[in-house]
């Protein structure tokens, strides 16, 4: 049984087709990739399956179990974390407290232990700081806990999404152009840090990118989306060879 | 020569720099100090007072730190002053001064036995303090009995307007269904009444069971929250502020037609057990229960939420929880608040509960310092007192204080003290190492 099934999803922005037909297959420990053009629908597929939107039709299954319509806070519970596109920190936050927070589904103290300051709150709270530390440690920005996160420069706020996603130990984390905004040196980098997330994790990874070299390099297999719909599924050899691929998305991309 | 040249800027930088100077022992003061002197002050007051006051040409002890005597009659101005001096600033700054060394090492001393045992001596002292000083009279009492009410209440306040990012226009609603529900509850329990009869339960357990009032009044004030947090919070959009007024007036019509409860000629004979201590008690522990729910990672969903909901979402917090509880907490004390200013009264009716009610409020939050306990506290004192001090300039003062607050405003958008977490370790810590530290330090140099 794959981790992630998703059969005949699609979905319509009023008039608007963004995604027809989209399905998918994740196995545990997978690192899929999914390219195409600006405005193809990658965003909107990962807002699908998180539980952002509801699809118009389609069938998602977590492990199995069907999570179509489930709220996005269950979804993430279940084990798909994901990153923003567009960064979506707590702007009056320190980036501890963030990954702390990504921790709240998995505190059992509940409100008596809010209210009360309970020992059993005492030591969640203190595993949750340890853990998220050590998360920090991971992506590399420990140095920076303490700091609000809106202080931060671009790529440090990018890599506190990602420990902040982690924190929910997430089966399958969703990144959504990680490295958008980088240089090459800090793609590089960034490169590194999930290939070491993935690793020591052990998780699945999904990712949207525009920048090729990163995407070939990581993955084991690839979607080319255009206009909602995938006109290839393969590994990096087969897509970068596709002639489909070539004429709609990859002729006119001069990154690397 | 520099010295010769010595113009304006360099005169006043020269000042500051000796005022820094003559400060800077007072910054090695712990919170410890500070009360220990206040304690010293208050207790000179009592015993010498009266005298004082007399020799330096009062007629009794000023009441508010001599606000009030002074803007009635400016001629006493001298007289006031000196008094303030003897009697507070040099006790207090004498013993925080002198007494340092010592309350360093007992602050210290504290801290190694867990943070509560601490935090209850300190919270002693004040009340000590604050009792004396409200002995000498009943003006004094009654004004701090409010002004601990207004810190419940703002900080209740501030959970919504605050730490939620939302803005409530409630509050005051929901003091009244507080009020009026712990009064009731009192009355019909323990009071011989016109209306609801012989008491149900010997008047003699009340003062007792009075929390178990105030707890009704929080829980009803909280239920009635629901009405407006489950049409405001079911979709994303700022209804919050226009279902909440709606509610405001509704509950203020709802009690003026209730002929039981006394209608718009309001509702007395509440018995007088919101004394002192008891106002006290409750409003530290509203303080300690709301600061420790708003440094928990529960309590700081409500952040999260405000900041970025669908990344709160997204990161698993249940956010139209987090906003039901935010919202519902936050009327329990509203309520808490209005049981204990009902039985500080003595009496209430509808018009407490309106506008104006709402506005004081608003003030308080926004004076002291959006999504911050200190702040809280530091606004509801500071407004209560101002609005107490400038009682005697009568209709000025509504132009005065609207003033004060855009100035806050202007230069502080957020209010005084905002953003900002109560760390009550911190606060009570001593404020130099103790003197095996340092001689350590120095040895190992
Ligand atoms: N909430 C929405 N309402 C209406 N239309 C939307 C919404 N979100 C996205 N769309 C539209 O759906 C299409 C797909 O957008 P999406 O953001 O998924 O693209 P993308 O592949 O992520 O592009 P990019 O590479 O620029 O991030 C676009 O035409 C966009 O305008
Ligand atoms: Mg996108």
């Amino acid at each position: 049984m794959p981790l992630l099934q998703i059969d005949q999803m699609t979905h319509y922005f009023g008039g608007l087709r963004a995604v027809h037909d989209y399905n998918l297959e994740i196995e545990p420990g997978q690192i899929r990739g999914l390219i195409g053009p600006n405005g193809a629908g990658k965003t909107t597929i990962f807002n699908l399956i998180t539980g952002i939107y509801s699809p118009t039709e389609g069938d998602i299954r977590l492990e199995g179990k069907d999570i179509f319509g489930l709220q996005p806070y269950q979804i993430a519970s279940l084990g798909l974390g994901r990153t923003f596109q567009n960064l979506r920190l707590w702007r009056h936050m320190t980036v501890l407290e963030h990954v702390m927070q990504a921790r709240y589904s998995k505190l059992t103290y509940g409100l008596l232990g809010a209210f009360f300051g309970t020992p059993k709150r005492q030591r969640e709270e203190a595993e949750s700081r340890k853990m998220s530390n050590e998360l920090l440690e991971l992506i590399g920005v420990r140095h920076l806990a303490d700091q609000i996160v809106v202080n931060l420069p671009y790529g440090a706020q990018r890599r506190v999404e990602m420990a902040r996603a982690l924190a929910t130990e997430p089966k399958i984390l969703f990144l959504d152009e990680p490295t958008a905004g980088m240089n090459t040196e800090e793609l590089a980098q960034m490169m590194a840090t999930i290939r070491q997330v993935h690793k020591e994790l052990g998780l699945a990874i999904f990712l949207i990118e525009h920048r090729m070299k990163f995407v070939m390099e990581l993955c084991d297999i690839i979607q080319t989306l255009v206009f909602g719909e995938v006109i290839a599924e393969g590994t990096p050899a087969e897509i970068q060879n596709n002639p489909a691929v070539i004429e709609a998305y990859l002729g006119k991309e001069i990154e690397t | 020569m520099a010295e010769s040249t010595n113009n304006s800027s360099a005169g006043r930088k020269g000042l500051s720099v000796r005022l820094g100077k003559a400060w800077e022992p007072f910054t090695k003061v712990p919170l410890l100090g500070w009360l220990l002197g206040i304690l010293v002050a208050v207790a000179l007051e009592q015993l010498v007072g009266t005298p004082l006051a007399h020799l330096v040409g009062l007629s009794k002890i000023p009441v508010l730190f001599g606000f009030v005597i002074v803007l009635k009659q400016p001629v006493l101005l001298p007289g006031t002053l000196l008094y303030i001096l003897l009697i507070y600033l040099l006790p207090v700054g004498l013993v925080a001064r002198l007494g340092a060394a010592l309350t360093n090492k007992l602050a210290a001393r504290l801290l190694q036995s867990p943070l509560w045992v601490s935090a209850i001596v300190h919270v002693g002292l004040l009340y000590a303090s604050l009792h004396m000083w409200a002995d000498i009279s009943d003006y004094r009492d009654l004004v701090l009995r409010l002004t601990l009410i207004a810190i419940i209440l703002t900080l209740s306040l501030n959970i919504v307007n605050g730490y939620m990012g939302e803005f409530s226009c409630s509050h005051p609603g929901f003091m009244a269904l507080g009020a009026y529900a712990a009064s009731a509850f009192t009355v019909i329990f323990f009071v011989e009444d016109k209306v609801f009869g012989s008491p149900l339960l010997p008047p003699a357990l009340g003062p007792f069971l009075f929390p178990l009032a105030l707890i009704f009044g929080g829980v009803i004030s909280a239920l009635g929250a629901l009405l407006v947090a489950i049409p405001s919070f079911r979709t994303r959009g700022d209804y919050l502020a226009i279902i909440s007024l709606a509610f405001l007036f509704i509950v203020k019509s709802l009690i003026e037609n209730l002929e039981i409860l006394g209608g718009p000629r309001g509702f007395m004979s509440q018995p007088d057990w919101a004394n002192l201590p008891t106002v006290f008690i409750w409003c530290m522990g509203s303080i300690w229960i709301i600061n420790n729910f708003v440094s928990s990672t529960l309590g700081k969903s409500l952040n999260a939420v405000r900041d970025e909901e669908t990344a709160a979402n997204a990161m698993t917090v249940n956010t139209r929880r987090t906003k039901m509880v935010g919202f519902q907490f936050a009327a329990f004390w509203a309520g808490v608040a209005g049981g204990l200013f009902a039985h500080v009264m003595r009496y209430v009716n509808p018009g407490s509960f309106g506008i104006q009610k709402l506005a004081e409020m608003l003030a308080m939050v926004y004076f002291g310092g959006l999504n911050s306990v200190v702040g809280s506290i530091v606004g509801a004192v500071g407004f209560n007192l101002l609005s107490e001090a400038l009682r005697p300039l009568e209709l000025f003062k509504w132009i005065i204080i609207p003033l004060l607050l855009i100035l806050v405003m202007l230069y502080r958008p957020t209010g005084l003290i905002a953003f900002r977490e109560f760390d009550i370790a911190n606060l009570l810590k001593p404020k130099r190492k103790s003197e095996e530290e340092v001689e350590h330090a120095i040895a190992t140099d």
